[in-house]
């Protein structure tokens, strides 16, 4: 380990620490969209773990996501069990079918691998409603939990922490060095000797792990679970976005995404209500114009801009 | 650098959309409405909750605003689409308290965004009085949140109707036992299906045909063309909008020849008559009010009048009521002391265009659960202590 | 016998869905996730029209079409073009255009929300039709005439035209097709504009027989990426053949096993087809 790495370790427990600390004067307004911040950094670094170096991108999250939001309401109502044993058998489960996902998608490249998780995470999510129709018996699937927003904020800060030391630990791993040979060539990683299947599998199950314990995090913010919502596509969608208007080149690419993204957002639904998801799209299109290599881009020509300068 | 500056700009426009607001004229009483206008549910809010808070709005001021003390005041409404998004509903029910500190809110649209705001309008005390919120955990959630009121009815007594209507068709020999049985494979289809089961086959029917399907299923005739082999006397289908016109529009198709046709929500929406004419006469479906009520008939011709729309035949009076409550409750406690307004809502009857309303245990327990289309009009048939019900009709065939 | 022509008929809506689509991506690169919306546009046109002056839907489609075309002409000119012209490599040009397009179909479906919030509902053709003592829905076989025409059309101009020759180079390669002398830019844009015009039609046709309302386009889109991929990217045949396979195997299972299962089925298939042929269907193998 060199000093540099360890001053990004001491760097990232420090922000991590005052992330933690937003509960402590944050109202309840600035709350709800801290909450939202985390949550979609959580989605969004996890999944550019997989996604950003190896150009593979999935629209998979929402499957995981809805299953571990489904089986922590499907748990508690159908089945009484505690929420805190659901969560744990919850993103168990995601990692699982993660997993086998990962597995099914190894020999698909470009878009038939976007499609081709977007097709599976649709059929997991029919098949879930039609299994809890047929089977579980549901008369509604309540998570009725004294967790506030705070509390929840501050499990996905700890979530948060544990995929960033993941993918610090990754990119000066065996494992970080393979993605990235894959991501420039496949064809040239596999010749090396890397094991492309067995590196793809395992940081695409992390994702999935991650997507699936914000899942069953976050269902008792909602209460009450419909699983065609916390299936909803849109989700795998907003994430894949939020992470490339951030940039998926280095682990803290994502976040500056999804910041001045969620601020953007709640800004856009404050003052044009009626029109909020009309000037959202135009936003968007703007964003795409100027914002070329994502806001990672362009800081970082900012940053190689005043160094020249400064020489 | 340019990071914190992003971060300082958004930070300077949110907090001065916030001062914006809160520089108010003091004598207007500040009422929060999210639901939703884009998404699932945005096609089901524009018919029965937005014309409702305009109508309401409209109505109290023109009448010179609402009497707080002796003294009138003006509502205003501050509205926000939550994108049928329980996320987004949460931050902009937080925006409503903390950023425009609003007097007063309108429930949300939809089961469970009703539950996901309930224990933010808790925190804030704010009177909640849900109308789109159907479920059984009624008196759980009640006694986890003293300001939340449930107007509209539970998953029991909308499945207990349909089988009463059921019963007493087989008892006047207008049908036999044989009952076919859909659902949308969703929240709200599911819960029903499975509360109407037992009681059907307590009852002594035979379910021929149970099945569901996934919400968005683009061709729903092989499910009709199922049912009509199962050769039943009796279609029930706990469906959502799209595929209660889907379903309808293929019953007819195949001449689905049943003497009892019903759909759940959205059979009573305009737009159902509107698509399919006479020809759905006889269609129950969820829901219901009563035609014949002078209060119903003024309040049907102002809705027109004033938002341009007609309302449907069942939530759009109950949301109305909801704000006639709220109302009568503001001007009863007189303060807009949100925890007097709660206390005057539990221990008062409230005189509206349904009739006397008051609350048990913070539930009320009038409410239409079946009505029918009769001659043009969605009339209601069943209901739980309300006057009025109209005699039920056979169906007779698709003209 | 039923449910065979239950099943070509809910293919030939699917085709329709995923026509422009093929033609957008196939050629012009562009994955358009405003698909869906277009599909709306084309829905919200037909029941305004239709509920205002009685005009039918399959006038409305005609006069919607070239408006359609000039529209994502201007889309792919003035929008589009720019990303296509910056884009270094495929996988920029991806990128940047599901942003772009996405925000597009933010910003349409916040138009149509103003314009009319509720569901899109009326009733045009829907009267029984029998074929061979079985009953059909005569708005989803006039649908189904109408995506037999647009499929044979695009394919006699794909395959017996010069333009079409042109357009079908294009895609198996633009830098090599731009290298013989083809106008790229030009073929690209009409490309995107017909296939814009195609999605629109199939919207005016589904609206006959489907509830839309604004919101509702994503499903759209979805459908019509997962045919076009199992298909194969821009090949036209493999776009029509996965169409019909999924509508047979949505009304089969519908039928002999469980309504429930159909979505489910049909992405069963999907997935199972590309484990067997990660290319899809018709599509070439990645050199």
């Amino acid at each position: 380990m060199t000093s540099g790495d360890v001053k990004q370790l001491v760097w990232g427990a420090i922000l991590l620490a005052l992330a933690a600390c937003v509960p402590l004067v944050a109202n309840g307004y600035w709350m709800s969209i801290a909450l939202t911040i985390a949550m979609f950094t959580v989605l969004s670094t996890s999944w550019a773990l997989f996604s950003g170096p190896t150009h593979y991108i999935s629209l998979a999250t929402a499957a995981f996501f809805g299953v571990g939001g489904f089986l922590v309401g499907t748990g508690m109502s159908d089945y009484n069990t505690d929420y805190w044993t659901m969560v744990v058998i919850a993103s168990l489960a995601g990692t699982v079918l993660a997993f086998l996902v990962g597995l099914a998608t190894l020999r698909l490249s470009g878009v038939y691998f976007v499609i081709f998780t977007l097709g599976l995470a649709e059929m997991i999510r029919t098949l879930v409603s039609w299994i809890q129709n047929n089977f579980t018996g549901s008369r509604g699937l309540y998570v009725l939990t004294d967790l506030g927003e705070a509390d929840i904020y501050i499990h996905l800060v700890l979530v948060a922490a544990l995929v960033y030391l993941a993918g610090w630990w990754i990119a000066r791993s065996r494992l970080g060095f393979a993605m990235r040979i894959i991501g420039n060539d496949e064809m040239v990683a596999r010749h090396v000797g890397i094991n492309t299947a067995f590196s793809k599998v395992i940081l695409f199950t992390f994702s999935g792990f991650v997507a699936s314990l914000v899942g069953a995090l976050i269902a008792p913010r909602y209460t009450y679970i419909e699983p065609n919502g916390v299936f909803s596509p849109e989700l795998s969608f907003i994430v894949v976005i939020m992470a490339l208007l951030g940039g998926t080149g280095r682990l803290w690419g994502p976040i500056v995404g999804v910041i001045p993204f969620a601020l953007l957002q709640e800004y856009i639904n404050a003052n044009y209500s009626n029109y909020s998801t009309l000037v959202l799209g135009i936003a968007f299109l703007v964003i795409v114009y100027f914002l070329p290599h994502g806001v990672l881009g362009r800081l970082e020509e900012t940053w190689a801009k005043r160094r020249r300068s400064t020489w | 650098m340019k990071l914190t500056k992003l971060f300082k700009s958004a930070a300077i426009g949110l907090s001065a959309s916030m001062l914006a607001v809160s520089v108010q004229a003091a004598d207007v009483i500040k009422i929060g409405a999210v639901a939703p206008k884009t998404g699932a549910l945005g096609g089901g809010a524009v018919v029965t909750q937005w014309p409702n808070v305009e109508l309401w709005s409209k109505q109290v001021n023109a009448a010179g605003g609402l009497d707080v003390g002796g003294k009138k005041m003006m509502v205003e409404i501050i509205e926000y689409d939550d994108k049928t998004n329980p996320g987004e509903h949460i931050k902009a029910a937080q925006r409503l308290a903390e950023v425009d500190k609003v007097d007063f809110i309108v429930a949300p649209y939809g089961t469970g965004f009703n539950l996901a705001a309930a224990p933010i309008y808790a925190k804030y005390n704010y009177p909640h009085i849900a109308v789109s919120a159907i479920s059984d955990k009624m008196p759980e959630l009640t006694a986890r949140y003293s300001n939340l009121f449930f107007t509209l009815g539970n998953t029991t007594s909308f499945s207990e109707s349909v089988v009463d209507i059921l019963k007493d068709m087989r008892a006047a020999g207008t049908i036999g036992n044989r009952v076919a049985m859909v659902n949308v494979a969703d929240a709200f289809g599911i819960e029903l299906a499975e509360a109407a089961r037992p009681r059907l086959k307590e009852a002594g029917f035979d379910i021929v045909y149970d099945k569901s399907y996934p919400l968005g299923t683009p061709d729903l005739s092989p499910i009709i063309k199922g049912a009509k082999e199962s050769n039943p006397d009796a279609f029930v289908a706990w469906s959502y909008p799209p595929d209660t016109f889907a379903l309808t529009e293929q019953a007819i198709i195949q001449d689905l020849d049943v003497k009892m046709y019903y759909t759940a929500v959205a059979t009573c929406f305009p737009a159902f008559v509107g698509k399919f004419g006479s020809k759905i006469n006889g269609v129950f479906g969820a829901g219901g009010v009563n035609q014949d009520s002078p209060d119903i008939q003024a309040y049907f011709k102002a809705h027109k009048d004033i938002t341009g729309k007609d309302a449907d035949g069942w939530a759009s009076a109950n949301t109305y009521v909801s704000l006639q409550i709220l109302g009568q409750a503001i001007e009863g406690a007189g303060t807009l002391d949100r925890q007097a307004v709660i206390d005057y809502i539990k221990a008062s009857s409230f005189d509206t265009i349904m009739g006397p309303i008051s609350f048990e245990d913070q539930i009320s327990n009038r409410f239409w659960t079946v009505g029918q289309w009769q001659d043009g009009k969605f009339r209601g048939v069943k209901s739980s202590q309300m006057a009025g019900a109209a005699p039920i009709v056979a169906k007779d065939g698709w003209n | 016998m039923d449910i065979i022509i239950t099943g070509l008929l809910l293919g030939g809506t699917y085709a329709l869905i995923a026509f422009g689509l093929n033609l957008q991506y196939g050629v012009a690169r562009i994955m358009n996730l405003a698909n869906g919306e277009m599909i709306v546009l084309g829905a919200l046109a037909a029941f305004w029209i239709f509920v205002a002056d009685a005009i039918s839907p399959i006038l409305t489609m005609l006069i919607v079409a070239p408006l359609s075309f000039f529209g994502n002409w201007l889309i792919y000119r003035f929008l589009l073009r720019p990303l296509v012209r910056r884009a270094k490599n495929q996988g920029q040009l991806e990128v940047d255009s599901i942003l772009a397009t996405f925000g597009m179909a933010f910003a349409l479906v916040g138009i149509m929300v103003s314009i009319h919030g509720e569901y899109y509902t009326y009733s045009y053709l829907a009267e029984p039709f029998e074929i061979l003592g079985e009953t059909f829905a005569l708005n989803r076989i006039v649908a189904f005439c109408f995506a037999v025409l647009i499929g044979a059309a695009l394919w006699l101009w794909l395959y017996f035209t010069r333009t079409g020759m042109a357009v079908r180079a294009v895609s198996v390669s633009t830098e090599a097709s731009g290298l013989v002398g083809i106008n790229v830019p030009q073929l690209s844009a009409i490309a995107f504009a017909l296939g814009g015009a195609v999605t629109t039609m199939g919207g005016t046709l589904i609206s006959t027989f489907i509830t839309l309302d604004a919101s509702v386009g994503v499903v759209f889109t979805m459908k019509a990426l997962i045919i076009i991929i199992m298909g194969g990217v821009g090949d036209i045949r493999g776009a029509i053949v996965a169409a019909l396979i999924l509508g047979l195997v949505e009304t089969a299972v519908a039928r002999l096993i469980d309504p429930g299962l159909t979505l489910a089925a049909a992405y069963a298939i999907f997935v199972l087809i590309l484990l067997f042929r990660p290319q899809g269907l018709f599509g070439r193998k990645p050199s």
